[in-house]
């Protein structure tokens, strides 16, 4: 065996073993059969919006920024399932009430105000305590009471939706203010969407606390061991617990910025769905749904590819209440590849097909 | 420390969600989506035919006691879903109240299969009368049939549906099909030398669908001019119109008419041109169509920034009271099927009063 091929072999190996591997394959899979389809698919340009701001336009503009809600929520999902082993299923719920609440303090209770009754910003803090609040009544329940994830957020997911309509006494309010709308689509001059500079955000706040703290750690550890990790002196209720609190954070992120997109929300529709979606960006990440060792940035990339795959699917016209087909098929071909007995199968099938170019060579 | 704020937070969100609970039975919001019959209204609901029987009693001898109460079951669909659903559950709430003599008690489901369920309680508890707006148009037959056996009058409101009109008493409905031809002759009364429409539909299936889309694609298919660039579902949703019609955009192909099936869609297709920097509006590039008349679409109209919109009549109520008033003095009804009158507006005719008087 010469040394060339070990070393690529290794290499091969290392590609296809690192967890980004799947996220980067199925992006440029969608890359390529469009680029094949139309490669006017990667066009970008630049014109004005009806405010005469300047703005980018095109599909990957389109995919950077609708994948912007999914992209937050996958940050905080990902440190939920690798901390307690499960999902949290009522993040479009608790999208809905973040965002009611949000709209409650800027419109100060009336439906039409003729303007802002409170600052942006303190509306916003407001939907983060919320989002806080939500999340750690989830934790609560996982952490503390040792509820399944899934039963427990079972509760919002249920009654989320209609505490958000209660909020707001069921009516609809609109933000009158023009420069709130700046969060879901651009801010005057800059023509890119604002929505990818409050995702680069997110992503800087949790790149720094995974660089600098040991939450990273401490999640993983609890996920892969609970009573190990305790005996080691980490408190696995309070890991869990936060991971619920962080997420809650996420999901009043992207409150704003769907709020922001029209101005106002429908509590019965905004955000639907958006919890498998996010569940499925983690486990296209790679990460095991089961809990234990993660990697972010391949979740938040999973995210992209989900938004890809959407939009590319509306170019095709494929109607719309049959994306979630597409989803299922995407689930079930990464559900088939990361079984044992078929890793088992390829690592084998690796093995002789390697051997036997080698000879041709 | 630790459990300090633990049980702070706890004792936080237990507060939060009694006020939620305790709130919601104040205003009579529905505490759940899901088809349950709301108990958490029940003790309020006492309390409050003690206080009208104290009352009566006092006054008059007309007993209100809840023997004499019409029991009424009404299942509606999700107030949430949109303006006009609200401005329905606010108007059959306003009433079906134990002053107007009806024991009523509400369901809500967006799923047909709830409502059924929700259906099948209702005549266990042996209602008078069954409320109905089907979330689907299939699937009713064995369910009427078990409440025709049961002796209990089913009356349709808002959503017709596909069974033998011998299950039901009356239907009070909007003409979906007929709110469609409006809109469309409407839209060929534009003159356009062409017609590139973006069909944005609702939740597929459901009758104002049906009605709404039916016009349009009739047109479609007998006028040369008029073409679709694309027709797909948003579900009333209207994130999901802003990235069909931002799909649309994306592709390069030119279109001059947006034709949502409700005012949300309407305004998140809105949403995209104006990101995209193409104008809508009264003598612009785009024309924009939306029904349902909430309030602040009609505004829209009358800014000129949309064209069209559909009203669909949600105050059925008075309608439905009528037709229980002739039932149960054992009158007849002089027709199975009664249509609400309602109107279209265009932008360039609405005046402020119309959108006072039909905002919803």
């Amino acid at each position: 065996m010469s040394k060339t091929a070990n070393k690529d072999e290794s290499f091969f190996k290392k590609l296809v073993g690192n967890q980004l591997f799947i996220p980067i394959l199925a992006i440029l899979l969608l890359a390529v059969i469009n680029l094949i389809n139309d490669p006017g698919f990667f066009k970008i340009t630049l014109g004005t919006n009806n405010a005469g701001n300047p703005v980018l336009s095109g599909y990957l503009i389109t995919i950077l920024d609708y994948g912007s809600e999914l992209g937050i929520l996958a940050i905080g999902m990902t440190l939920v399932t690798a901390a307690s082993g499960g999902q949290d299923i009522s993040v479009g719920a608790t999208i809905a009430i973040a965002g009611s609440a949000m709209l409650r303090v800027l419109c100060g209770g009336t439906s039409r105000p003729t303007e802002l009754a409170a600052p942006i910003i303190v509306a916003f803090l407001v939907a983060c305590v919320v989002g806080m609040i939500c999340g750690a009544f989830n934790g609560m329940l996982v952490a503390v009471f040792k509820i399944q994830p899934m039963i427990a957020t079972l509760i919002l997911f249920t009654a989320g939706r209609s505490i958000a309509a209660w909020i707001n006494n069921n009516e609809l309010p609109i933000v009158p203010d023009p420069k709130f709308a700046y969060f879901g689509s651009f801010i005057p001059g800059i023509p890119i969407p604002t929505t990818v500079f409050i995702v680069a955000a997110c992503i800087v706040v949790i790149a720094l606390v995974l660089k600098f703290t040991n939450l990273g750690l401490y999640t993983q550890a609890v996920g892969i061991n609970e009573g190990a990790s305790r005996l080691n002196g980490i408190n696995p209720t309070f890991i869990k617990f936060l991971s619920f609190v962080i997420l809650g954070l996420c999901v009043a992120v992207a409150a704003l910025i769907k709020v922001s997109r029209l101005s106002t929300i429908n509590y019965s529709v905004i955000a639907k769905d958006i919890e498998m979606d996010a569940i499925l960006a983690v486990a296209l990440g790679g990460n095991a749904l089961s809990g234990g060792k993660f990697n972010m940035w391949a979740s938040i990339l999973g995210a992209y590819v989900i938004q890809f795959l959407t939009t590319t699917l509306y170019k095709f016209n494929v109607q719309s209440d049959a994306l979630a087909a597409y989803k299922a098929i995407v689930v079930i071909v990464l559900v088939v590849f990361s079984a044992p007995t078929v890793r088992d199968y390829m690592k084998q099938l690796a093995k002789k097909v390697a051997p036997a170019k080698k000879e041709v060579a | 420390m630790k459990k300090k704020v633990l049980s702070i937070l706890m004792a936080s969100t237990m507060a939060l969600s009694l006020v939620a609970c305790g709130g919601g039975a104040k205003q009579e919001t529905p505490a759940e989506p899901a088809a349950t019959e709301e108990k958490a209204e029940e003790p309020a609901a006492e309390e409050k035919t003690e206080e009208t029987t104290t009352e009566e009693t006092a006054t008059e001898d007309t007993s209100a006691a809840s023997g004499d109460l019409i029991k009424v079951g009404i299942i509606n669909n999700d107030p949430n879903e949109s303006g006009y659903r609200t401005a329905n559950d606010a108007d059959l709430k306003a009433m079906f109240t134990e002053a107007n003599g009806y024991d009523a008690k509400f369901a809500y489901s967006l799923k047909n299969d709830e409502q059924i369920t929700a259906a099948q309680g209702f005549i266990q508890d042996e209602v008078d009368y069954l409320l109905l707006s089907a979330a689907d148009t299939a699937g009713w037959d064995s369910v009427l049939q078990d409440a025709q056996a049961a002796g209990v009058k089913v009356i349709l409101f808002d959503r017709t549906i596909d069974a033998d009109p011998s299950l039901y008493e009356a239907s009070i409905v909007s003409d979906m099909a007929k709110e469609g031809e409006m809109a469309v002759e409407w839209l060929a009364g534009q003159g356009l030398d062409e017609y590139n429409i973006i069909h944005i539909q609702g939740v597929m299936g459901s009758a104002a669908q049906q009605g709404r889309s039916g016009a349009l694609s009739d047109k479609v298919a007998a006028e040369s001019t008029w073409n679709l660039v694309t027709q797909q579902t948003a579900e009333w949703n209207a994130e999901k119109a802003q990235q069909i019609v931002q799909s649309v955009i994306d592709a390069g192909t030119p279109f001059n008419v947006i034709y949502a099936e409700n005012d949300d869609m309407a305004k998140g297709a809105v949403a995209a041109l104006d990101a995209a920097g193409i104008s809508h509006g009264v003598g612009k590039d785009v024309i924009v169509m939306g029904y349902d008349c909430n309030k602040w679409a009609l505004e829209e109209l009358l800014a000129q920034n949309w064209n069209y919109d559909g009203q669909c009549n949600p105050f059925q109520a008075s309608y439905i009271d009528e037709i229980i008033k002739t039932l149960e003095s054992g009158g007849t009804l002089s027709e199975k099927t009664i249509i609400m009158d309602e109107k279209g507006f265009d932008a360039e005719t609405i005046t402020q009063d119309d959108v006072d008087k039909y905002g919803i």
